[in-house]
Formats: C-alpha cells, structure tokens, sequence
C-alpha cells in the first residue's frame, strides 16, 4: 500500500497531463494556469507555514549538543556540536545547510559476537542525500536559461561544466544522470534498510516517485522522444510566464506538458509535506539556538506577567509556623516567643 | 510572531529569489529569434519541425556515420542528392552561422561545439 498508492498517485497524475493536453484548447490551462495557481500556492503555502512556526513560542533553549559544553578555560570547547554564541550558531547552521553535517550522526545499530552493540555511522543518507540535493540544485538553476533572457552568463558556464563530457547531442548532463541515481539510491535504502522500510510512509514514497518522473521526463525530451519539442517555444512559453504575457506559440509535445503539470504538482505539494525542511531547516530550534542556558536566561514568552517570581525564602515565610508545627526543618527559625 | 526581525526578511528574500526571472526581465520577454532562411532552396534534409526539434542529432549521426565508419556517401532526398557535411551540406544553403545557427543557440543559451572544429565561413 504504501508503495502503491503513491506510484499510482504519481502515474494518474502524468496521464492527467499527457491525455489533458492533447485535448483542443486544453493548452492553455496545462501550460499557464496550472503554472501560475501552483506557483502562488507553493509561495503562499511556503510563507504560511513558516509564519506558522514562528507564532509558536519556543519556552527553552533546546539545542541538540553533541560535544564538550562551554565550561572551565582547560576544558575545551566543542564549538559546533555545542555553540554559546551566535557566530558559532552561524558555523554549525552553514555546515547544516550547505553539508547535512549531522547525518553523520545516521546510526546503525550492530551486535557482534561477545555480545557487543555498536552504534556506528552509516553515511549512506548522508551521501545519497548530498548528491541528490545538489544535482537538483543544479538542474534548478540550470532550468534558469529558460527563464531568462538575455541568459547570463554564469549560466553558459553552469550549462559547460554540466555537459563536460560531451555525450551524445543534445549534451548528456551529469546531474540527469546522478538525480536519478540518487533517487534509486534513495528509494533503494527505503527498501533494503529493515528499519527504515518499517518508518516509511506513502509521504516518504510519494515525493521520491515524483521526483523522478520530472526528472525521467525531463531526460526523455531532453534525449529520446524530441519531436514537437522545440527549445523556441518552450522558452517563449517559460518568458511569457516570467513575464506576465503568456504565449504558447505553437504545439508542444505531450511529454512537455507531462513534465510542466508533474513539477506544478511538486510546487503544490511542497508547503503540505516535509519537503517543507527546506524552509524548516531555518527554524529548527534544535539546531537555531546557542546553548547559554547558563549565561542568558531564558525568559519563557508565553509567561504571565502579573506572576511574580515565588522563591523558596518568601515561600518558607509564608508557611513556616505551619512546618514548624509539622515538625519540618526550616532554613530560618521561628522567632523566638517573648514570655510575658 | 516572534523572532519577526529574522523571519520577515528571510522570507522576502526568499520570495525574491524564486520570483528571481521576474525582476531580471522587467516584463520584457525580448523577441523571439527568427533564424534567416536560405533564398535559394525550399526544402531541407527534414520537415521543418522535425529539423527544428531534432537536427543536432541528425548532425551527430552523420558525424559518427562519416568520421567514424567511413560512409561518406550522399544521401538522397526527393531526388536531391545531400553530403552528410556540416559546412558542405547545411552551410550551403544556411549561408551564414550568425544569422541562422547563433540566432536561436544565443536565445536558448545553447553552445554546439560543432565550432571547436568546424570552420564558419564568413562572407565577403
């Protein structure tokens, strides 16, 4: 089921597309209006959810530490796993976002003869979650001199280093090849990882399936079906998006649409699924504050301010005849009874 | 909203980012290129469409058919005979690579490396 229903998902959705677009004056919504509503919702969606998170107090300092804590001058500090300030906050951040530094912390539980349990790192996510984030990062960008006109010129130079092995016409990307070598990758890990086969949900699934028919229809205009795609139109239609006037100039092929409704499709997803931790990676408190507990205090948002700090002292003054009469020591004696 | 002072301005540049082509263009889709056509031929190897879509495939056939198996042959079609050439071929009719080739490879910000090895004759 949890495979299923996904693939199935994925696979109506394509044929929506491919099967919708070749009906007469079906162009238009396909290529223009399922764009633009899916873009605004991803945008409104997006900025929605991340308002969302930041309405919710957080009431502690709660960072993951994984090392050596601030402390005496002799004890040395672990500066990422355990940041007191915001520069070192920064630090650990940046190596997050740009490394996915802590799955490395991806462990695998391992019994050996003797018996011996070991927790080491397995750094296949790490690896395959690299690449594919990457890959895609590029393909993004990459998409940009579609979008852009005059196409600048990083792009010539993102577009040369990409098709550096000069395979085949049009030019075989690397990243084609390693989004969807990541994505087997991936996919594979879901399934041959016990563990991580029992977490996985159709919301796991569905995102990887989608994933690849983009890219697998991306690859299969790019290199093997092109007829009807002509690179012209498609950057008319993808300027005249951009640009408030669209066009769509003249036929374009089934697989075309296919590709545009499935990333439509992504763009909607994305706000109402966990691929919102591109967004959610920000606003980790685990991972966004610096652990000074001890040298700032905290003071919890969501406190009541007419409630007045109650220490031990003021509490023993208030009931200490009552505790001293239940025998219950006392830090400050009763004063002493003048005898009349 | 707590922590405003961070978040706003992430997410605007981050909507700013996305919406990146729309500032980059002002509007201005530019004009769509319109490659120069040959005056004295009507017909090429394929139907136009076919030729628009898929001739950078038809040029790497023919360069793996001749520098690689050795069939230099002509190819003939509708009783026109045609050399599988670039320059003898192609930029017989499509006199010019500046006007035909570049007009869309410049607005798709596509690269051919035909040109590392071929020569693009310039009118004199």
């Amino acid at each position: 089921m949890k495979y299923t229903f996904p693939l199935g998902a994925v696979i109506v959705l394509a044929l929506i597309a491919w099967l919708g677009s070749q009906i007469p004056g079906m162009q238009y919504l396909f290529g223009v209006a399922v764009p633009y509503l899916a873009m605004a919702l991803f945008l409104g969606g997006f900025c929605y959810r991340v308002v969302h998170w930041a309405k919710s107090p957080v009431p502690f300092h709660i960072p993951t530490t994984c090392g050596q804590e601030y402390s005496l001058p002799w004890i040395k500090q672990d500066k990422l796993e355990c940041p007191v300030n915001t520069s070192q906050v920064v630090a650990r951040m940046f190596l997050e976002i740009f490394l996915f530094r802590s799955l490395w912390r991806n462990t695998k539980a391992m019994v050996y003869d003797g018996p011996k349990l070991t927790y080491e790192s397995s750094k296949w996510l790490w690896l395959f979650g690299l690449l594919f984030h990457y890959s895609l990062l590029i393909i993004i960008i990459r998409h940009m001199r579609l979008f852009l006109n005059p196409v600048p010129g990083f792009l010539h130079g993102l577009e040369f280093a990409d098709g550096i092995l000069q395979i085949g016409a049009p030019n075989l990307y690397l990243t084609d090849v390693t989004i969807l070598l990541a994505l087997i990758l991936l996919f594979g890990r879901r399934l041959t990882n016990r563990h991580v086969r029992y977490i996985s949900l159709p919301n796991d699934m569905f995102p990887l399936f989608l994933i690849f028919a983009i890219a697998s229809t991306g690859i299969m205009m790019r290199y093997f079906f092109r007829s009807e795609v002509d690179i012209i139109n498609i950057k008319q239609l993808a300027l005249g998006l951009v640009t408030l006037h669209p066009v769509i100039a003249g036929k374009l092929s089934p697989i075309f649409y296919t590709h545009l409704f499935l990333v439509s499709t992504l763009l909607v997803y994305f706000p109402f699924s966990k691929l919102m931790h591109m967004g959610g990676i920000f606003l980790s408190p685990t991972r966004n504050l610096a652990n000074n507990s001890r040298m700032v205090r905290h003071i919890n948002p969501w406190n009541d301010p007419n409630i007045k700090p109650h220490p031990y002292s003021a509490y023993e003054d208030e009931f200490r005849e009552n505790m001293v009469e239940m025998g219950i020591p006392v830090e400050k004696p009763l004063p002493e009874k003048t005898e009349d | 909203m707590y922590d405003s002072g961070k978040i706003i301005p992430g997410l605007i540049i981050f909507v700013l980012f996305v919406t990146f082509p729309v500032w980059y263009n002002h509007g201005d889709a530019g004009a769509v290129p319109k490659p120069e056509m040959p005056k004295n031929a009507k017909k090429c190897v394929l139907p136009v469409a076919q030729m628009r879509a898929e001739h950078m495939q038809l040029l790497l056939d023919w360069r793996d058919e001749v520098l690689r198996q050795g069939e230099w042959g002509f190819i003939t079609i509708d009783g026109k005979p045609f050399q599988r050439s670039l320059q003898n071929a192609c930029l017989k009719c499509h006199t010019s690579k500046k006007k035909f080739c570049d007009k869309c490879h410049i607005y798709a910000a596509v690269n051919p490396y035909c040109w590392d090895c071929h020569f693009a004759r310039v009118k004199k």
